[in-house]
């Protein structure tokens, strides 16, 4: 399950944050396919924002094909985002290297920079 | 279910003959199944559309129709948490509720009361007139819950509550708005709380609706923007400032915007300070048939 955390001062729109926090946790494989999104009144419940905000975030998420939604039983993952969960031998190689990456003196800052560099050359062209 | 909650025609309520209009000229509609905000300054006349709505008053002019009736004929499906939340100070919470079952014998629905008075950890045996005003608005929004109405009438509920029983409150509605459909009409001066729980909006200034609809229309109507000072006559201009050379203005866009303008889409509150600041600027109704399907 998945807890959606809502700012109202970054200026995204709040459904966009839905639908973009979905996706992070299915990235992260915290949602895998078969699993249950919140139903809108949990979300609401817990976030005090609009229904109507929830139900439209789930039905961008409907048409891209990321969900489907079951009459009466709540709206489920329909498949997996990115081949790279957090517990996948990538994510392993990369926390040996951001351990290495600290123990020769690294900020959190430097690693940032150079991680996004090293993006920037090998995702030319692909958006973030 | 009628898929309009509450409709407006001409509405206008004089105190007395020597007084001015404290309502004039309202017409609007707003659609079932909405978050509606009333917003405007104190003193707009926000409480009194809202008492129109709820047949605790009578327009002197026009009319107002609530589920496609008489509020008096609405009364049933239809609950008002007043200001100042009446509730009998020697009962307790329990008795209270017990009240609400007695005066809603067709409608009442313990489990939804009791489940919000047990949200916010109230003792049932403790009496009303011992509660702090947050645990009060909770007993009076229980009451008016429990009711299961299909239009909820709420004016100012969250001013005498701090920022934690706030978000729970309107955790609380948003929810049952979710399950059941409830159509809420809340009123506030305290803009940018309600600006991601309401979807509809209603500004009221000097007794005047200055801007009615979909909440996304109306901001997506108008447009935020600075640059350097320039003619801006092929659009309606809200509000407009220049310091030096260079101006901010919200407006409503009447075609392209040329020149080298930096635009932006306003928050609510933007919105609705530039309309209180500008009382001459023209009225905008945006009426929703397009997402009547949703």
């Amino acid at each position: 399950m998945v807890e959606y955390r809502i700012d109202r001062r970054t200026g995204v729109a709040t459904y966009l944050q839905i639908v973009q926090q979905t996706k992070q946790a299915m990235r992260l494989g915290l949602l895998e396919p078969g699993d249950k999104l919140p139903t809108a009144r949990e979300v609401v419940e817990a976030t005090a924002i609009n229904p109507n905000t929830v139900l439209k975030a789930y039905r961008e998420l409907e048409r891209e094909g990321l969900v489907e939604a079951r009459r009466g039983l709540g709206t489920f993952v329909r498949k997996s985002l990115g081949a790279a969960p957090a517990d996948s031998p990538f994510g392993a190689e990369l926390g040996d290297w951001a351990v290495r990456a600290r123990e020769a003196g690294l900020e959190r800052d430097d690693v940032a920079a150079l991680f996004t560099s090293v993006l920037d050359t090998y995702f030319k062209g692909e958006q973030g | 279910m009628t898929d309009t909650a509450m409709e407006a025609a001409g509405l206008g309520k004089r105190f007395g003959r020597r007084k001015g209009w404290a309502l004039r000229a309202c017409t609007f509609r707003l659609p079932a199944g909405r978050v509606c905000a009333v917003v405007g300054p104190n003193g707009a006349g926000k409480s009194t559309l809202l008492a129109h709505a709820a047949g605790l008053l009578r327009p002197t002019e026009g009319t107002l129709t609530v589920l496609g009736t008489s509020p008096a004929a609405a009364r049933e499906r239809m609950a008002y948490v007043a200001q100042d939340k009446p509730l009998h100070p020697q009962l307790t919470v329990e008795d209270t509720l017990r009240l609400g079952r007695e005066l809603n014998p067709r409608r009442w629905d313990a489990a939804v009361a009791e489940r919000v008075v047990a949200d916010g950890a109230l003792d049932p045996d403790v009496k009303i007139h011992a509660l702090s005003g947050g645990q009060r608005t909770r007993v009076a929004l229980a009451l008016a819950l429990g009711k299961r109405p299909e239009l909820l009438l709420l004016d100012e509920p969250m001013a005498d509550l701090d920022p934690l029983a706030r978000h729970e409150l309107m955790g609380t509605l948003m929810a049952d708005a979710a399950e059941n459909g409830t159509t809420v009409v809340m009123s506030s001066h305290v803009v940018a709380e309600l600006e991601g729980s309401c979807d509809h909006v209603l500004l009221v200034g000097a007794g005047q609706v200055r801007l009615a609809g979909p909440l996304d229309d109306l901001l997506a109507a108008h447009t935020l923007i600075t640059g350097p000072a320039a003619d801006l006559d092929d659009h309606t201009v809200i509000e407009s400032r220049t310091t030096g050379r260079q101006t901010t203005a919200l407006i409503r866009p009447g075609g392209r915007l040329t020149g080298t303008w930096r635009s932006t889409t306003p928050t609510l509150e933007e919105l609705v300070l530039a309309h209180l600041r500008s009382p001459e600027a023209p009225p905008l109704h945006l009426d929703d048939t397009v997402e009547a399907a949703v």
